[in-house]
């Protein structure tokens, strides 16, 4: 009925185009994945330039033929809307997919086909792959760093107590409600202090004491994010307050203190907080390192938590203050009971931002000798026993990390969302 | 009233000038029973130590000042590399977000949410003890374009060799003046008669021509100079001549701008949605086309959103280039707060040395970016 009209595709010979071009997309992909996984080379009878080219070559004509406006057949309009809109487009997409077929055999073959995790020392990894027996073997170093070995339920214990004693914001009765954000800001905190004071760093009711150098690995990732974010709360909306008075000497005290924080690099505070503060302390006053860094890093978190609660106060319009004032409301019972719950409520997703950074900071308290979860893989990495797998750990590291922080950034997200909707 | 005002304030200074003294006061007296005494004398000593990398002559002969100017230098050195290379990465991966084409907008979304979720400090352990250390050794590098290694000891890659490197310099500061003075000249034309210049197309012309004068009759050449392996002893080699990157560098600079990319990639999208789709008709039905929709309409509102948290990128990057300490590349807090710190126990004067240098070039960075917003804020009637 028609010819076949290549350069220009159209709706009039639909159905040859389409099964043409299908049909060269099909061989690209199929030359590509034979070659990745099975190490074929279908062309290698051409020279390497052109068998390199082909099947790019051969899967950009097939795009074309099928790039066929108003089809009419729905899978194929969304095909073309979505990967195929124009030349340049069916490129990348085939580049893309390109790129992933190729890059799954080497990866799926080191991480898991050729990978070791049996056995407990070097010699059982013999595989080409990763050998995770190392993580395996050093698990609870990773996880516990120093801490003796049949102490660690200790750690355990206090962890789940602490998660457990967080959710009881979700089973309070309607009754008790008022006094949530009480217990959240004073009585939890000071539980989670009695916690990990008597039950990790022992030494009363018959338990061992465990200096704070055996703390390590990701649990200590924890305990510092968690107090840093306890203290530096409170503070920042201190600061963020103080900003936005007008009483001068404390606005600038305020600010200065502010731009200080945020002007300089945590690791020279981490720094300062390991050699210049013992300066500053009386000569007999022994302040332990954790306590110092924490110290350290709630001051530096406060004042990013301060800009983020600022922008909250800034973003409430001027009529809550002034109704607030109009009721007879004084300073603190109009920034308590009007301002700061509407503010906070406001500054909900940049709070989860700051505290995602607190997070991902932690591993810094390593240059001033502390080992938590990266300070743990070094020192493994440079064991003479198990010299040469530092992708390993890497790795591993990366991945643990990578579920928090995404689980953090996603959930702060639906916050975001949630609260959207409320205004 | 008034008492209510001053009493919190006085309360304040009070509390400030206490923990001010107490400290002052304790580190007196540390000093004085240490025998150390507090001065900023030791910057004209000599150091004595020495620096793997660095961008000016040094030896251990020179002072610790010229020690700090290394370490300033070495840091101000990443963090443009880094800034540059950002930028790039950045742009395309949010362009990229907004693409039409499925596979492209999630590869780019997958980009962000993998490299900003990892702590940056385990991305350059990553680079640095990982990947790089899985290059080959120097006899075993394969050639890129034939002159260029990439070796477990760094990346090398031929030099090249001026002569009159002055003038050619000063040809392309004159190059510039005279495109400003071409674009003023441009804007009145366009402003007063309504004529067009082709000014990229000028200013182009001027930029090549003008530097190229200067090889013809300003005497300025260039040579090059390529790497050469050298035989050390019987299974050491090493690259010699050329120019080489250390392996430090590199992995700081391609962790540090994978990881900022996925912010810049951020600021980037939001600034291009932020424009609403209302300026673009608007633009289009008054008879704009297609370029000037973009360079006079959309451009001009999406970098008004874009640069500001764009810059705070740039700076927060320059402030993580800090992390260098932790793989032993000598950046200002290497070479100054660990080296010097340490020969000399100087900690009070150059921790805060260290964190006044930082401080000084994050407020002069934003009170320039504070100008700038102020500048280019539309004005609401």
């Amino acid at each position: 009925m028609s010819t076949l009209n290549l350069l220009n595709p159209s709706k009039d010979n639909l159905q040859s185009n389409l099964y043409l071009g299908s049909f060269l997309v099909g061989i690209s992909l199929l030359d590509v994945f034979l070659n990745s996984f099975l190490k074929l080379n279908v062309t290698s009878f051409l020279p390497s330039i052109i068998s390199i080219i082909l099947p790019f070559l051969l899967g950009m004509f097939g795009l074309h033929l099928m790039r066929i406006e108003f089809s009419g057949i729905k899978n194929l309009d969304r095909l073309n809307k979505n990967i195929n809109t124009n030349n340049f487009n069916a490129a990348l997409t085939l580049l893309i997919i390109f790129l992933i077929i190729k890059a799954i055999p080497p990866v799926m073959s080191w991480m898991i086909l050729d990978a070791n995790i049996s056995g407990d020392s070097k010699d059982a990894c013999t595989g080409s792959g990763a050998c995770w027996t190392y993580i395996k073997v050093w698990f609870k170093r990773f996880m516990y760093g120093m801490y003796p070995n049949e102490q660690i339920w200790r750690v355990n214990l206090a962890f789940i107590f602490l998660v457990v004693l967080a959710f009881v914001g979700f089973i309070t009765p309607q009754k008790y409600r008022n006094f949530l954000t009480l217990y959240y800001v004073v009585i939890y905190p000071i539980i989670a202090f009695i916690l990990i004071y008597y039950l990790i760093s022992g030494g009363e009711f018959g338990l061992e004491w465990v200096e704070t150098g055996a703390w390590g690995g990701l649990s200590l990732t924890f305990i510092v994010s968690f107090f840093s974010l306890i203290f530096c709360f409170p503070l920042g909306m201190a600061l963020a307050l103080g900003r936005r008075t007008e009483l001068p000497i404390i606005k600038y005290v305020s600010v200065g203190f502010i731009e200080f924080w945020r002007g300089v690099p945590l690791i020279t505070v981490l720094f300062m907080s390991s050699v210049m503060f013992p300066m500053f302390l009386p000569e007999d006053f022994f302040m332990d390192k954790l306590v110092r860094v924490i110290i350290a890093i709630s001051l530096f978190e406060a004042a990013y938590v301060a800009e983020v609660i600022r922008g909250g106060l800034q973003a409430l319009p001027r009529g809550q203050y002034d109704a607030a004032k109009s009721l007879g409301m004084g300073y603190w019972k109009m920034h308590i009971f009007v301002i700061l719950p509407q503010a906070l409520k406001l500054v909900i997703p940049g709070m989860a931002n700051t505290f995602l950074a607190l997070v991902k900071d932690t591993p810094l308290i390593f240059v001033v000798g502390l080992a938590e979860l990266a300070g743990m893989l070094q020192m493994a990495k440079t064991n003479p026993k198990w010299l040469g797998y530092a992708m390993e750990g890497y790795v591993f590291a990366a991945i643990i990390f990578w579920i928090i922080c995404y689980a953090m950034s996603k959930y702060s997200y639906n916050l975001e969302l949630k609260y959207k909707t409320d205004r | 009233m008034k008492l209510k005002k001053i009493l919190p304030q006085l309360a304040t200074l009070f509390v400030v000038v206490l923990i001010f003294g107490f400290f002052t006061m304790n580190a007196q007296l540390n000093m004085e029973n240490r025998g150390i005494d507090f001065g900023y004398g030791f910057l004209t000593q000599e150091s004595s130590f020495d620096v793997q990398f660095s961008l000016i002559e040094y030896s251990g002969s020179d002072s610790y000042g010229r020690a700090y100017l290394v370490g300033l230098l070495n840091t101000l050195l990443v963090s443009v590399l880094g800034i540059i290379i950002c930028t790039i990465i950045g742009v395309i991966i949010g362009i990229a977000r907004l693409s039409p084409n499925y596979l492209i907008r999630t590869t780019a979304a997958w980009y962000v949410e993998f490299f900003r979720n990892i702590p940056l400090l385990l991305q350059i352990f990553f680079w640095y003890y990982a990947a790089l250390r899985a290059l080959p050794l120097p006899q075993d590098a394969e050639a890129i374009f034939g002159a260029s290694y990439l070796t477990i000891k760094g990346f090398y890659t031929p030099s090249l060799i001026w002569e009159n490197l002055d003038i050619f310099i000063y040809s392309v500061i004159a190059a510039i003046v005279a495109i400003v003075f071409v674009r003023i000249h441009a804007k009145k034309l366009r402003e007063n008669q309504g004529k067009h210049l082709p000014v990229l197309n000028i200013s182009i012309a001027i930029l090549f021509v003008l530097p190229l004068l200067t090889f013809l009759f300003g005497g300025v050449n260039v040579g090059y100079e390529t790497p050469e392996l050298k035989q050390l002893a019987k299974t050491s080699f090493k690259f010699e001549g050329g120019l080489s990157i250390p392996p430090e560098l590199l992995s700081l600079v391609i962790a540090l701008s994978l990881y900022t990319a996925t912010f810049v990639a951020e600021c980037v999208r939001a600034g291009i949605q932020g424009v609403g789709k209302g300026q673009r008709e608007a633009a289009a039905s008054i008879g704009l086309n297609r370029k000037q929709v973009l360079n006079l309409i959309i451009m001009p509102q999406a970098l008004r959103i874009i640069i500001p948290p764009t810059t705070n990128q740039y700076l927060n990057l320059t402030k993580n280039s800090s992390l260098a300490a932790a793989i032993a590349y000598p950046d200002l807090v290497l070479v100054f707060a660990g080296t010097a710190l340490m020969q000399t126990g100087k900690a009070i004067e150059i921790v805060s040395i260290t964190m006044l240098t930082y401080l000084t070039l994050s407020l002069s960075i934003s009170f320039f970016m504070n100008w700038y917003n102020a500048k280019i804020a539309i004005v609401e009637k």
